[in-house]
């Protein structure tokens, strides 16, 4: 019996089977398995509140994935993802609510135009990069906000659109519970499908574009290709948070998908970590839960400081932009570096020479 | 007719703003290669901190505005020191995602102590409308017009003749060889926000003298984007050309396309400009191309 506290020191490896999986160590496939068993049974015991605010968590993690497959695989930088989320929230109230389409086809179909737009608006990205690729998506986010907000008759203009929760059969995921578990699989599903897109020709490509565009070219990757499909697949993650967002909060409307949200998706993939799957996940909570954090820190000292709430909505901007400042100052590569670096720590603890 | 003249009057107004604006912009770029998305924000603050010398401490308004242009330059100095420093050299979504962090910063700072209402400047310009022609011009545009016109004048002097200004000019051509030639590059870099800084706040505050001054003035912030992409993102005169255009467009937009859509159109159409620019010009009509090696 091997004394369950001490870290595997390496990974030692005979065959390719093992080299190619996605957690390479028994015990590392084993604490996924229970963090998964941990979300699948927590809210059995969690109040609603909770339940609800980790779905909203959990939905940003999915936009959060597939903004992080762009911008922290790939190395584009996009600014328009509050509209690509709108996108997806849209197209799925238009389907289930004008036509009277199922979820479970207006979803993937959400996420399939919203792939589509992504595409269209990276096209640009062949000969723009870094800056003025930002400023394009930039636009791209301004424009797409116009057409929704002016387009009445689709889109029911600045007064937004109202949607339904999905059904089963005769089961509606109505209760807070029911919907975190939808939640919970597409999470899942997402975050496998990305996991397992690096290991492929695709993602390793996304990799290397990332890393020198000129130099992947070089070597024989069509940039042109593989930079649009990278929007296309990012935005299709997206487009399908975006429609899970709509059903959830049960109303679309173009100020919930404004340039704020845009800033706050970059947020969660800085905070969490670019290029990590794991890291959108811990971002999207974190940048979640700060506003709630920080109501209930004012609630507690409103008592002190009675002036306190007046200034909350202030307060939540200077604390998100400090987030997002000091994060790039001292940890750049986020919340999944510190993570790791808590993990390298107690590999050799306590001889860590 | 008339209408026509009206708009591209308020147009080469505003445009001047922009171009103003877009100056900073395009400064802070030139020299340190880093994209000022806070613009707005330093604009917004500005002109609060100007409006609050008029208004609660009874200062005049030439007193009160060349404070609030010293308050601006300290400012740029400041957070050139403390934020933008360590992102010399970093990525370019550090520097994208540092100003948008401080423009969120700043943004809280001034709801925390100027509040969301729409406020005004005292009247300082004459009411009297000037008639030119057939045309109608409230004293305020005559008066920014000029103000801007000489603020150009001045850093296009400043740029072609002062030391500091040939300084920054070398900087942002060679950095290497500036620094070699005993040019503090570091020293460029501040002046470069200081000047940003001041630049926008004299922007706003005639903004502010036109339209009334709130949180969303800080909107030009993100317009000035469309306007430096079209000059070129590191030409100067292509900021003030850009501006013009921009500016003018956006009035005519507005007074020809908006009754037939339901308005709105105004606020969109510089990016539709700036979606074509990057389509077939990116590096915009005078920006330097740049050239890429493996």
């Amino acid at each position: 019996m091997r004394n369950p506290f001490v870290m595997d020191c390496g990974e030692f490896h005979v065959n390719y089977k093992q080299d190619l999986a996605i957690w390479k160590i028994t015990r590392v496939r084993m604490r996924v398995f229970i963090l998964l068993a941990v979300f699948a049974v927590f809210p059995m015991f969690a109040s609603d509140y909770i339940i609800g605010l980790a779905t909203l968590c959990g939905i940003a993690a999915i936009g959060a994935i597939g903004l992080n497959i762009l911008t922290g695989f790939t190395g584009q930088i996009s600014i328009g993802v509050g509209a690509f989320l709108g996108v997806g929230g849209y197209t799925s109230a238009i389907l289930t609510a004008k036509l009277g389409l199922s979820f479970w086809i207006a979803m993937p179909t959400a996420g399939i135009v919203t792939a589509i737009v992504g595409g269209l608006f990276g096209l640009p990205s062949l000969r723009l990069k870094g800056l003025y690729l930002a400023i394009a998506t930039l636009a791209a986010q301004v424009i797409i906000l116009f057409v929704i907000s002016r387009w009445d008759a689709l889109t029911g203009g600045t007064a937004g659109m109202v949607l339904s929760r999905p059904e089963l059969g005769s089961f509606v995921f109505y209760s807070e519970r029911s919907y975190y578990y939808l939640m919970f699989v597409v999470l899942v599903i997402t975050a496998i499908f990305t996991l397992n897109l690096f290991r492929s020709r695709v993602g390793r490509a996304f990799i290397a574009v990332r890393d020198r565009d000129v130099a992947a070219e070089v070597m024989g990757i069509d940039l042109f290709k593989y930079k649009v499909l990278a929007f296309i697949v990012s935005s299709f993650f997206v487009g399908i948070a975006g429609a899970l967002l709509g059903h959830y909060t049960m109303v679309v409307s173009p100020e919930l998908y404004s340039i704020t949200v845009s800033i706050e998706y970059l947020a969660i993939i800085l905070v969490g970590g670019l290029g990590s799957v794991f890291g959108s996940i811990y971002g999207a909570v974190f940048i979640t839960l700060l506003p709630v954090v920080l109501r209930s820190g004012v609630e507690l000292m409103s008592g002190v400081f009675p002036d306190l709430s007046a200034v909350l909505i202030g307060m939540k901007e200077v604390v998100f932009g400090l987030v997002i400042i000091l994060f790039l100052i001292y940890e750049p590569q986020g919340l999944a570096k510190i993570w790791k670096n808590i993990k390298d720590y107690f590999k050799l603890w306590p001889f860590s020479y | 007719m008339t209408f026509f003249l009206q708009m591209l009057v308020t147009g080469i107004v505003v445009g001047c703003v922009y171009a103003l604006v877009a100056l900073g912009f395009v400064l802070i770029y030139k020299s340190s290669d880093a994209i000022n998305f806070a613009q707005g924000e330093f604009l917004l603050i500005g002109t609060y901190v100007c409006l609050t010398l008029i208004t609660a401490y009874n200062i005049p308004f030439i007193a009160a505005l060349l404070i609030a242009l010293i308050f601006s330059a300290v400012l740029g100095f400041v957070i050139e020191r403390i934020v933008l420093r360590p992102f010399i050299g970093e990525p370019v979504i550090s520097m994208i995602m540092a100003t948008i962090g401080l423009s969120s910063v700043l943004a809280g700072i001034v709801h925390i102590i100027w509040g969301h209402e729409t406020r005004v400047f005292p009247k300082i310009f004459s009411e009297q409308p000037v008639n030119l022609g057939e045309i109608v011009i409230a004293p305020v545009y005559l008066w920014s017009l000029l103000i801007v016109v000489v603020m150009l004048v001045i850093f296009t002097l400043f740029f072609k003749y002062s030391k500091l200004g040939i300084a920054m000019r070398a900087t942002a051509d060679d950095q290497q060889a500036a620094m070699s030639m005993g040019i503090s590059v570091k020293m460029i870099f501040a002046v470069a926000w200081a000047i940003a800084a001041i630049v926008s706040a004299v922007g706003g505050i005639l903004l502010g003298n036109i339209n009334g001054v709130n949180a969303s003035l800080s909107a030009i912030g993100l317009k000035v984007l469309p306007v430096a992409i079209l000059g070129g993102l590191d030409s100067i005169p292509g900021a003030i050309i850009g501006g013009l255009i921009i500016g003018i467009l956006e009035s005519l937009t507005g007074g020809y396309l908006d009754p037939l859509v339901g308005g709105g159109l105004k606020e969109v159409m510089p990016f539709v400009i700036l979606v074509f620019i990057l389509m077939f010009k990116p590096y915009g009509l005078f920006g330097k191309k740049e050239i890429e090696r493996v």
